[in-house]
């Protein structure tokens, strides 16, 4: 499954914000570090305060924070804002969904459908929290396991 | 020697999801996880009926009778009791390599009555049963759910379990 590069932003910034839900930030500080417009970030931001997940921030210092319950809010809640992540049954949208093998694809596709909505569904804020803290964990085991003995100074 | 059934769901049921805004529930207590005693069946039958909507008593006197009680190596029925009553229950096995795997604990059901959920009942259960699995020799442990049951689908994410290596497959059997 590949996302829509605003859904993919909204999932970074409502996960920065999930991050440290008691602090608003800009978003120049999350567009520069995602690499993306300013102004490009503002219109998702804008569109994920319409949907009651953020909240602006007015005056110096202002911004956005998190006004969502991190352990309710999914991946999907999300994801919805910004695309269809399966269409229905039949509505693919090509010609020849009506024939015997667009049908039995149909059927198949939809399958897939099902399983991507399950998982992103399941998938609440704080379990993405919780998994990213691992990722992070594990990714400081496997530099520390690839460190040389010798740096610890013990080796002779 | 073990049965050789696949595991089923846990929970197969249909159940909408909690509001995002989590309701007044009933304040945590103390609670206290153990084996099931033919006491607490129940409260075990009245819990799941309440979720499910369907009474289920001789399928919940066959599953006592084959998780409970003593010489059910690999087998835990286990209760969240808090002041003499049962708030939930968790039930699973070991299983020696079936569907190709090696040893591994199978969680076929868990349920916590209502009021008492998002308290860290069903937390306390699954932990409960991972320590009985890790005593027996094993290191990893599986569900299988209905993949529109969002709510334990998202109960057991939330405790960090990742999709497994195997896709569930049924068909219809001609009459």
């Amino acid at each position: 499954m590949k996302l829509q590069k605003n859904t993919s932003l909204a999932l970074y910034s409502v996960l920065e914000f999930a991050a440290d839900p008691t602090r608003h930030f800009p978003a120049t500080e999350i567009a520069a570090k995602y690499g993306v417009s300013a102004h490009h970030l503002a219109k998702v931001l804008a569109a994920l305060a319409r949907a009651g997940i953020l909240e602006s921030v007015r005056g110096v210092g202002g911004g956005y924070r998190l006004v969502c319950n991190l352990r309710r809010l999914t991946l999907i809640d999300v994801i919805q804002i910004f695309e269809d992540p399966g269409l229905p049954d039949g509505e693919r949208g090509d010609s020849g969904e009506s024939t015997p093998v667009g049908r039995a694809l149909g059927v198949v596709l939809s399958e897939i459908d099902q399983m991507t909505k399950a998982t992103l569904a399941s998938i609440t804020l704080a379990t993405m929290l919780r998994l990213m803290a691992r990722q992070q964990k594990a990714g400081q085991d496997r530099v520390s396991r690839r460190r040389p003995r010798h740096a610890s100074g013990r080796n002779p | 020697m073990r049965e050789a059934v696949p595991p089923t769901p846990a929970r197969p049921r249909q159940e909408k999801p909690p509001p995002r805004r989590s309701p007044v529930r009933q304040a945590p207590e103390v609670v206290a996880v153990r084996p099931a005693r033919r006491g607490d069946l129940d409260r075990v039958i009245a819990i799941d009926a309440a979720v499910t909507g369907l009474p289920k008593r001789s399928y919940w006197l066959s599953i006592y009778r084959r998780y409970s009680g003593a010489g059910r190596v690999g087998r835990y029925f286990l209760v969240a009791d808090s002041g003499g009553e049962v708030r939930g229950f968790i039930i699973g096995d070991v299983r020696d390599w079936e569907f190709g795997s090696p040893p591994c604990g199978w969680v076929f059901a868990i349920d916590v009555e209502p009021r008492f959920r998002v308290a860290g009942i069903g937390t306390r259960l699954l932990t409960a049963i991972c320590a009985n699995f890790r005593r027996a020799g094993v290191f990893k442990v599986r569900t299988i759910l209905a993949h529109d049951n969002t709510l334990i689908l998202s109960f057991f994410r939330s405790q960090g379990m990742m999709a497994a290596p195997f896709i569930p497959l049924e068909m219809d059997l001609e009459v």
